[in-house]
């Protein structure tokens, strides 16, 4: 190895260079204001997003433990995007935080650990970029200390984690057994289909179906999101899900694709079971948290449509749709957690006749949740069609009816926000907010992203010629 | 002539409004956009005719070809033929009206007219659209406007109207997306959403029949299908006039323009096979929205019944596959369009000024508001198909070609059909006679004053169209003539092959 080729791991470094900065402010003796650290925080994040667009160079490192594709650049770039606009967003919350460096030492962390796992060419790196992007996360969630909810969804998402993560590693143990290699290349030829690697097969599934929250393995995800603050939520929803699926993705079309038509129904199934659920049980929140929790477990449902689709149509599809999901799910989080972070109030009722005093942030909103619901002319409406249509190339269209009319009824459940938004008469409507300059840039950002993504074809077809690998 | 100037003047318009301050500004504004899209519109007709007049006998013209999304081969593909320039023109005549309408809305002035344009971006892309996944597209974008502007400025139980509304409408483009994806992934050719392509290539037999309910329901749900109509009555009463003008005008059009363009046009050999569904349908539509409108009281509820079974006709045209029937088809979505959009503006206004929408505590309004109460019973005369205007015109046609279709059956479904039209006269008459004639009910109403400039512009905008198709419906009908020609030509083409 040479040192230049350190330029593959130019994402890592630049993380590692970030968390170094800011552990060095931390044991300076000089003290730094808040807002200070977070100006200083967001331009450093901002010229990380910027970095990663330039000089990249694909190839792999350590005999192909990590390797550098062109789609993994984009991936990483996008979870970059990604937390530059939670770190924006977070502003308001931050603020007044006793322990702003060590939450961004944390997010960061995890940052890092999701770029190793995306970078993965190797179960065992995969595995350590997990882990790394996993147990950071559950001191987040517990963020905000003096809250007893915090806590409690702090150790259910560790315990399910670990839980989940055991049955990874066995599941890595007995394909290991069974064919001699962990790297994914040689797997890709070395699976045959034997019981055991059924089995193993099967492990996988349950364990990347905790971490994306399939049904029936979604039981954390709501408690979860409603006791973490707002902009771990975000974080957890958005990149971590994105960072796991891109790995899901890559797992299935490579390790197992010997095992196509077995997992083509597993697919089938669960994601029907996962749009039914999530669509279903977002119905009845009250909790904009635990709302969009569920909604974007019905999302997720929608995305397995796609990774079963198992050609460059399914992979490319899936990851424009984690684009797509970012600026939508961001941008609906956005509104909320301002809103949370200056008032407190999390629920439907109280957002009652918010446009009266917010028309800004309302439209925000609505346009936010008019995407995830997939309705034209936002992005939104692209991410879920390029999706199913992936999904339709099997010739499966008792699926594809079940998805079609499951956008039905999650369309009825976004409408009910926008009906409490827009229509419903409120004696004590959220005061006008003012809204911080940061957090305004990242709304912005949102909604340029969900109004151009989808209309601007070239950054599909961009996706799409790098997916071809599959 | 470059087709997309359709939709970028609307959309200009749109982002003009939003940068408008109070409402003089907004309607102005938006008032010049209508009047643009109009005279476009009108120009797109002349210069139509000029190019059919020249000989130009390519099946769509002013064709304009851009790749979109490479990888799927979805394409920005627009052109017109005479079915498209009609429906485009009926959109113009219903937006200005609507603007007119419109006029004096005070309460959020600002979004109301951005959402009212926005629809219409919406039905122009729609109706140019020769790109499957474009027409889509268009479709969707014009629902979301709808539940915005019934749920905001509706009356009535608004909310949930809304709530109806927007699902069964989403649940019709649900439908219609499994059989735009049946279509894409059952040619024979390379995958493709072009029109014009799925058209020259074969779809099996099994796969049509598997296919052709989704995208005929779904398109239908919009335009009234049988048991999917519910919205049709709940949505137009609640909603605003302009936007009441705009559903039953406008959007119950896509409806019956992609049952006819998609569907049938594409899928003929399943359309062949499911008619008679359709037929059985169609007629009950007729006639049970004719009966289900004599026991309303409710003036915009009479409407809107009386809209459920009118399209009934569009459909039972479309249904009967015949050259002639598929022109009133074409004519019936035209003439309803006009139609309705005038007696829903006429209701409004008098709702606007009695406060009241119920037949009997109305009465004598002749005497007091007589311009309004004019155009009212014009409106109504065309709707129970008096010569001169254009229901009649439209339903006579849909009956002539019906009964071209020699199947015994469906002359029986045509006859009834043609029964309804006495149900229809009965519930016109008797809804004019109470509110238009007799003694004034309430002494309030000696206060009324009748229609104002706008009030009136508007009327006259949408009588002049209704009496231009009534008087010489010759010009619509060599307008539309080339385009159903093809359509016939098509499906007969494969009836043949069989």
């Amino acid at each position: 190895m040479i040192l230049t080729d350190l330029i593959f791991m130019k994402h890592e470094l630049m993380i590692t260079l970030i968390l170094f900065i800011l552990l060095f402010i931390k044991v300076g003796s000089k003290e730094w204001k808040n807002e200070s650290v977070l100006n200083l925080v967001n331009i450093l994040l901002f010229i990380n997003f910027v970095v990663g667009f330039c000089c990249n160079q694909t190839g792999v490192l350590f005999s192909e433990m990590f390797r550098t594709t062109g789609l993994v650049i984009v991936e990483k770039n996008m979870l970059n995007l990604g937390t530059l606009i939670i770190s924006l967003q977070s502003y308001t919350w931050l603020k007044r935080h006793k322990h702003v460096l060590e939450f961004y030492m944390l997010l960061l962390s995890t940052l890092l650990g999701m770029f190793c796992m995306v970078s993965a060419g190797n179960l065992l790196m995969f595995y350590l970029g997990l882990e790394l992007s996993t147990i950071p996360l559950a001191a987040l969630v517990n963020f905000d200390l003096d809250k007893r909810k915090s806590s409690e969804a702090a150790f259910k998402l560790i315990i399910s984690s670990a839980f989940s993560s055991g049955l990874l590693l066995f599941g890595i143990s007995l394909i290991y057994g069974t064919t001699g290699t962990l790297l994914f290349s040689q797997l890709a030829t070395s699976i045959t289909g034997n019981p055991l690697q059924i089995f193993a097969f099967i492990l996988f599934i349950a364990g990347f179906s905790f971490k994306i929250s399939v049904v029936p393995f979604h039981l954390w995800t709501a408690d979860v999101y409603e006791g973490a603050p707002v902009s771990v939520t975000s974080y957890l929803s958005v990149i971590s899900k994105g960072a796991v699926l891109f790995v899901f993705v890559s797992v299935l079309y490579t390790v197992f694709k010997p095992l196509a038509a077995t997992w083509y129904n597993v697919l089938f199934i669960l994601s029907v079971l996962t749009m039914i659920t999530g669509n279903l049980f977002a119905i009845r929140q009250t909790n904009l948290k635990r709302f969009l929790a569920f909604s974007s477990i019905a999302q997720v449902g929608f995305i397995l449509i796609g990774i079963s689709g198992s050609s460059q149509a399914g992979a490319a599809s899936v990851v424009y749709f984690v684009l797509i999901y970012i600026f939508s799910n961001l941008g609906a989080f956005g509104v909320i957690s301002l809103v949370s972070a200056i008032t407190g109030k999390e629920t439907i009722e109280d957002y009652k006749a918010f446009y009266k005093t917010n028309p800004l942030l309302s439209w925000i909103l609505a346009i936010a949740l008019f995407s995830l619901a997939g309705i034209p002319p936002t992005a939104g409406f692209f991410g879920k069609f390029f999706l199913l249509l992936a999904g339709a190339a099997h010739g499966n269209y008792v699926l594809i009816t079940i998805a079609s009319l499951n956008m039905i009824i999650s369309l009825f459940y976004y409408l009910k926000v926008i009906k409490a938004v827009f229509m419903d008469a409120n004696e004590a409507p959220i005061e006008r907010l003012i809204i911080p300059l940061l957090p305004k840039i990242a709304l912005f950002i949102c909604v340029a992203g969900i109004v151009l993504t989808g209309l601007m074809s070239v950054i599909y077809e961009y996706i799409y010629s790098l997916s071809i690998g599959f | 002539m470059n087709l997309s100037f359709l939709i970028l003047l609307p959309l200009i318009t749109t982002f003009a409004i939003l940068f408008c301050k109070g409402l003089k500004q907004v309607r102005t504004v938006a008032l010049v956009g209508a009047t643009l899209q109009l005279f476009l519109a009108l120009a797109l007709l002349f210069i139509y005719w000029n190019e059919r007049a020249l000989g130009n006998t390519a099946q769509f013209l002013f064709d304009a070809d851009d790749t979109w999304f490479a990888p799927m081969n979805i394409h920005y593909h627009i052109g017109v033929d005479g079915i498209s320039v009609a429906m485009i023109l009926l959109t113009a005549f219903v937006v200005i009206a609507g603007v007119l309408v419109s006029w004096t809305q005070e309460t959020l002035n600002k979004e109301f007219f951005f959402l009212l344009l926005f629809l219409s971006v919406g039905a122009y892309g729609y109706f140019i659209s020769l790109d499957i996944f474009t027409l889509f597209f268009f479709l969707e974008v014009a629902v979301i406007p709808k539940f915005l502007l019934i749920g905001i400025w509706g009356s009535g139980k608004k909310e949930s109207s809304a709530m109806k509304l927007a699902l069964m409408l989403m649940g019709g483009s649900a439908l219609v997306f499994v059989g735009l994806a049946g279509l894409y992934f059952n040619t024979t050719g390379q995958p493709s959403f072009d029109l014009i392509q799925i058209s020259q290539m074969h779809i099996s037999l099994s796969a049509q029949k598997i296919f052709f309910p989704f995208a005929f329901v779904g398109f239908g749900v919009f335009t009234a299908l049988f048991p999917f109509h519910t919205w049709v009555p709940d949505g137009h009463s609640s909603a605003p006039t302009a936007a009441s003008m705009f559903l039953a005008g406008i959007s119950m059009k896509l409806g019956g323009y992609g049952c006819l363009r998609v569907a049938t046009y594409l899928m003929p050999d399943a359309a062949h096979y499911y008619s008679w569904v359709i037929i059985l349908l169609s007629t009950i539509a007729i006639i049970y929205g004719a009966f289900a409108t004599m026991m309303q009281t409710d003036l915009k509820y009479i409407n809107a019944y009386s809209s459920v079974s009118h399209c009934g006709f569009v459909l039972l045209g479309i249904g009967m596959l015949t050259q002639t029937s598929i022109n009133g088809a074409v004519m019936q979505m035209v003439s309803h369009g006009l139609m309705t959009a005038l007696f829903f503006a006429a209701i409004g206004m008098i709702y606007s000024r009695a406060h009241t929408r119920t037949v009997e505590q109305l009465g004598g309004l002749l005497k007091v508001i007589p311009f309004i109460s004019t155009v009212f019973v014009i409106a109504g005369l065309c709707s129970l198909g008096l010569p001169g205007f254009s229901g009649f015109v439209a339903e006579m046609t849909v009956f002539m070609g019906s009964w071209q279709n020699p199947d015994a059956w469906y002359r029986v479904a045509t006859m009834l059909a043609c029964a309804s039209i006495v149900v229809t006269a009965v519930y016109i008459l008797r809804a004019t006679g109470r509110t238009i004639m007799g003694p004034i009910t309430n002494t309030a109403y000696h206060q009324l004053i009748d229609a104002t400039w706008n009030e009136k512009f508007a009327a006259i905008v949408l009588i002049i169209g209704i009496v231009a198709i009534g008087v010489a419906p010759f010009w619509l009908n060599q307008l539309i003539t080339p385009g159903t020609e093809n359509m016939i030509q098509h499906i007969g083409k494969v009836i043949t092959f069989k």
